[in-house]
């Protein structure tokens, strides 16, 4: 791995914990709620039975809990650690939905946890029921602001609206906007109603190895009821949501979907690749679609459909994006990259003859930087080149590296969608059997959801995979590229730093672990 | 030559005052949180199993307010000083690394280390807990202590990037000069982590005190009033040292009212920043060490269990005036010795002016968040200080 640079050591570095934290965060999502329920229950009926159902689940969840908590600190401060330039450049619109997550929502978790987890005797029922319902609803929101620091990401809609030329950086214009764009708020939904699909299956699963041991049948009855009614609406909206977000993803990030559907030459009604094997190849080596897969079954005219609402809608391959296509208004690569290097001429020209007093040259220098290059009055579109000024970074550069690898981005996408309607499967086979009363005595469901219970987190880690691998080569797409981002310091800190969390990770997930299996071995307290 | 605009716009001004003030509180809260930290260094205290399971309670319930305060600390200073967060966090690398590395190992320790088949081992969990407690505050004092003694860095106007230091290639020290570079203030940051270090685990012994059933518990509550006692002793000197530093050392120093602000250093920069403001500074800090030797006193010392709250009300205010004194008065709050125009101020540092209007809006919540915490911290409090029951029964969730 020697050959690894410093950029990419800090990506793996940050993927280690993302994909770490992102192994609790939607078990909490899901798990918070789930524990209300039970509680809401318990505090109705007033039985025991409810209140050990609650204390069980809520063990499991405490013992996810702290390790989700103290992963999410390590991934807000690395923003700075090892991304300092990107803090630097977008810091004033990314901090601030960091800052109104700790105020709104974080506080709003750990504090009510302290009553949900230890209160038992030390408050009323009824405090303690709200206690557990804010946990939940403060770890959703939580969910909410850290996305939409992501959607921002992911799609900075009018970021340079106010590029400040004088520090070169982006600065907020609209907060309202901030919050509401759709890739963000579809990004939301879709990532806590997979937590709480996640969770469902794990309490589901575990019900499952309950009964089928013939072990606390009465507990693990109940506990699948509702785990089966959550679970079936959850992976429902999750699969409907998921659509929503991939037309979002199609409309705002092309390179992202045609590296997901290894869509090389676009084209009007495009399918979707239901199974296969992309070869990953240069987009310059492909000349037809087909040339790309080792083999492939496809969909005829899905994607334009789910992707453009569309039959026959054009949906641009990867070689569009890199070649240009006239017909359909995209711009080549080079042309991109040449306005964009205009754009950073302008920017240090404007900063020489600041210091240099050169009021002339200064305003020249703007005027140049902020020029419109593109409109359609129509539409009312515009194109400056300020707003191109991250491309200018791959000026020069091998073109391919303007789009994330085929591979990882199709692997992830697929297997995540597929396991999703696995999920509906299970949950509506799961419903069936609680309403009619057979889940206790069906064994293959039983079985099957045992089964299922890992499914959910590689589910939930390929999709942030899909995510984050499919934004690349960019930070905040189309604006701010990776390598630019990252903080100028030698290789062997960041390789030191990897391997201490590396370490740490696998010894404190392990130990999470076998305390978590022996809990469940042991089982609830007081179930038959 | 000033790398950064100079703000000209008052009410601009005016926000970044007002979010300084804000950081200064948030940095107060966390020195009162961290008696959790302190807290952790006293399990030496406890003779037996029950003795130290009062202690990983007490602690344990309340762990998460200190990782909120760090948490929220850190959002309110990436929204409200973006370049603080890039300088410092990217440039001294490894000390915020190492402050990051303890929290993660004492969040799951309370969890874990009293569960079956937990790997380690409950040794293991203290030790991490007593690492938390000791490295963490020994870091984070000395990182506050480079607020006045200045970092190794320079900022390149064009590329935005941090140069921190000389070294470019292998393994650097990043951040971690200053607890060795005697120099440049080594000795000072080095007394402010002890001091901090100190602060903490006395306010844990005081805590611990409150806390815990001192009739149920009366070996114990006495073993930690003797640590107390020797702790202070080195908080004196600790204190002694800074004080001597903060009033004979240069400081650094701008002309708010300058648009270039160049920074200079200027003798008796922080005992001016002090006396500043109609002395409302030196007043402040005044008062919170006389609250929090007062705390020390009466339930450290004397028979009081109540020492933690003039104690804890003693160390924010001695964190606000430390955070104040830092960064108010026309002082850069996070100076380099090594290019000293490229040291930040909250004028140089700051998030634009819609930004800080809109977080000053968010900021209307943080009376009702501190309401709804002071409200779960009396609920939770109300029936009484952890009893030998309460760690035994099974539903509550006892460590």
């Amino acid at each position: 791995m020697d050959h690894m640079s410093m950029i990419e050591w800090a990506r793996a570095q940050f993927a280690m914990t993302a994909l770490f934290h992102f192994f609790f965060v939607p078990f909490t999502l899901g798990m918070s709620f789930i524990v209300a329920f039970f509680e809401t229950i318990y505090v109705k009926t007033g039985k025991q039975e409810w209140k050990n159902i609650t204390q069980f689940w809520q063990l499991i969840f405490a013992i996810n809990f702290a390790l989700g908590l103290s992963t999410g600190i390590i991934h807000e401060f690395e923003f700075g650690t090892n991304w300092s330039t990107y803090s630097w450049m977008v810091g004033d619109l990314f901090g601030a939905p960091l800052a109104v997550e700790g105020i709104i929502a974080f506080f709003m978790e750990a504090t009510f946890a302290a009553i949900s987890f230890f209160g038992w005797k030390r408050v009323s029922k009824g405090v303690h029921l709200a206690s557990s319902w804010l946990l939940g609803i403060g770890s959703n929101l939580s969910a909410l602001w850290i996305l939409i620091a992501n959607g921002f990401m992911q799609h900075p809609s009018n970021a340079f609206e106010n590029f400040n030329i004088d520090n070169s950086r982006l600065e907020m214009t609209n907060f309202w906007q901030l919050i509401a764009q759709p890739v963000a708020q579809v990004k939301f939904l879709h990532v806590v109603s997979a937590g709480y699909t996640l969770a469902s299956i794990f309490v589901l699963g575990i019900s499952a190895f309950y009964l089928l041991r013939g072990k606390h049948v009465e507990f693990a009855k109940k506990s699948a009821a509702v785990a089966a009614a959550f679970g079936l609406i959850s992976s429902i909206f999750l699969a409907v949501i998921g659509d929503d977000h991939a037309y979002e993803v199609t409309n705002t990030q092309p390179t992202k979907i045609a590296a997901a559907e290894g869509l090389y030459v676009g084209k009007k009604g495009a399918p979707i690749v239901a199974v296969g094997w992309p070869k990953d190849l240069k987009a310059a080596d492909v000349q037809t679609n087909d040339q790309a897969w080792a083999f492939k079954i496809e969909i005829p005219h899905l994607l334009s459909i789910l992707g453009k609402h569309g039959v026959n809608a054009y949906v641009p391959g990867l070689k569009d994006l890199i070649d240009g296509n006239k017909k359909y208004g995209i711009w080549p690569l080079s042309k991109l990259a040449e306005v964009g290097q205009e754009a950073r001429t302008d920017l240090k020209a404007y900063h020489e003859a600041k210091a240099a007093g050169d009021t002339a040259a200064m305003q020249k220098a703007k005027a140049d930087f902020y020029s419109v290059v593109w409109s359609d009055p129509k539409l009312g579109l515009k194109l400056r080149k300020c707003d191109l000024i991250g491309y200018g970074f791959f000026k020069g550069k091998n073109p391919d590296l303007i789009h994330p690898p085929v591979l990882p981005v199709f692997i992830s996408f697929h297997t995540m969608v597929a396991l999703g309607f696995w999920f509906i499967l299970l949950f509506i086979w799961a419903w069936i059997a609680v309403v009619k009363g057979s889940f206790a005595n069906s064994t293959l469901l039983q079985k099957l959801a045992v089964l299922s219970v890992p499914l959910p987190w590689i589910g939930t880690s390929f999709g942030w995979m899909t995510a984050e691998i499919g934004r690349q080569p960019w930070t905040v797409f189309g604006v701010l590229p990776t390598a630019e981002s990252a903080t100028p310091i030698a290789l062997a800190n960041v390789q030191a730093t990897f391997f201490m969390f590396l370490t740490a990770f696998v010894i404190l997930g392990i130990a999470e672990l076998k305390i978590l299996f022996t809990v469940v071995k042991h089982g609830p307290k007081g179930a038959h | 030559m000033s790398w950064a605009p100079y703000t000209v716009d008052a009410t601009h001004f005016y926000l970044q005052v007002y979010f300084w003030i804000i950081v200064a509180v948030l940095g107060g809260l966390f020195l009162l949180m961290t008696f959790v930290q302190g807290g952790q260094t006293l399990f030496h205290t406890a003779k037996n199993e029950t003795e130290e399971r009062a202690i990983t309670n007490s602690l344990g319930r309340k762990w998460e307010l200190t990782f909120t305060t760090l948490v929220l600390f850190g959002g309110a200073l990436y929204a409200a000083f973006p370049l603080f967060y890039s300088v410092s966090f990217g440039g001294a690398y490894w000390v915020w690394m190492l402050i990051l590395f303890a929290f993660v190992l004492q969040a799951v320790s309370y969890e874990y280390m009293n569960k079956e088949n937990n790997v380690l081992g409950k040794g293991v969990y203290k030790f991490f807990l007593y690492f938390n407690g000791v490295v963490a505050m020994l870091l984070i004092g000395a990182a506050v202590g480079t607020f006045f003694t200045g970092s190794n860095f320079s900022i390149n106007p064009d590329t935005r990037h941090v140069i921190w230091g000389t070294a470019t290639n292998g393994f650097n020290l990043r951040g971690l000069e200053a607890a060795i570079d005697f120099k440049h203030g080594a000795w000072f940051n080095l007394s402010f982590g002890v001091l901090l270090f100190a602060a903490a685990r006395i306010l844990g012994g005081l805590w611990l005190i409150n806390d815990i059933d001192n009739n149920e518990f009366p070996e114990l509550i006495t073993r930690i009033r003797g640590t107390i006692k020797k702790c202070f002793i080195v908080l004196l000197i600790a204190l002694l040292i800074v004080l001597y530093g903060l009033l004979t050392m240069k400081g650094y120093s701008y002309n708010i009212h300058d648009s270039k602000g160049i920074v200079t250093l200027v003798a008796g920069k922080y005992l001016h920043n002090l006396l500043s403001f109609g002395a409302i500074p030196l007043i402040l800090l005044l008062v919170g060490l006389v609250l929090y030797v007062w705390g020390v006193f009466t339930s450290g010392f004397g028979n009081s269990n109540k020492g933690i709250w003039s104690a804890g009300l003693g160390i924010v205010l001695i964190g606000i005036v430390v955070f104040v004194i830092a960064g108010f008065f026309g002082t850069p709050f996070y100076p380099s010795y090594a290019d000293l125009q490229s040291s930040l101020t909250i004028q140089n540092s700051s998030g634009s002016k819609y930004t800080l209007e809109v977080m000053a809006w968010v900021s209307i919540a943080v009376p009702f968040v501190l309401a709804y915490i002071i409200w779960v911290w009396y609920q939770m409090k109300k029936n009484g200080p952890i009893t030998k029951e309460e760690i035994a029964d099974p539903e509550s969730h006892a460590y």
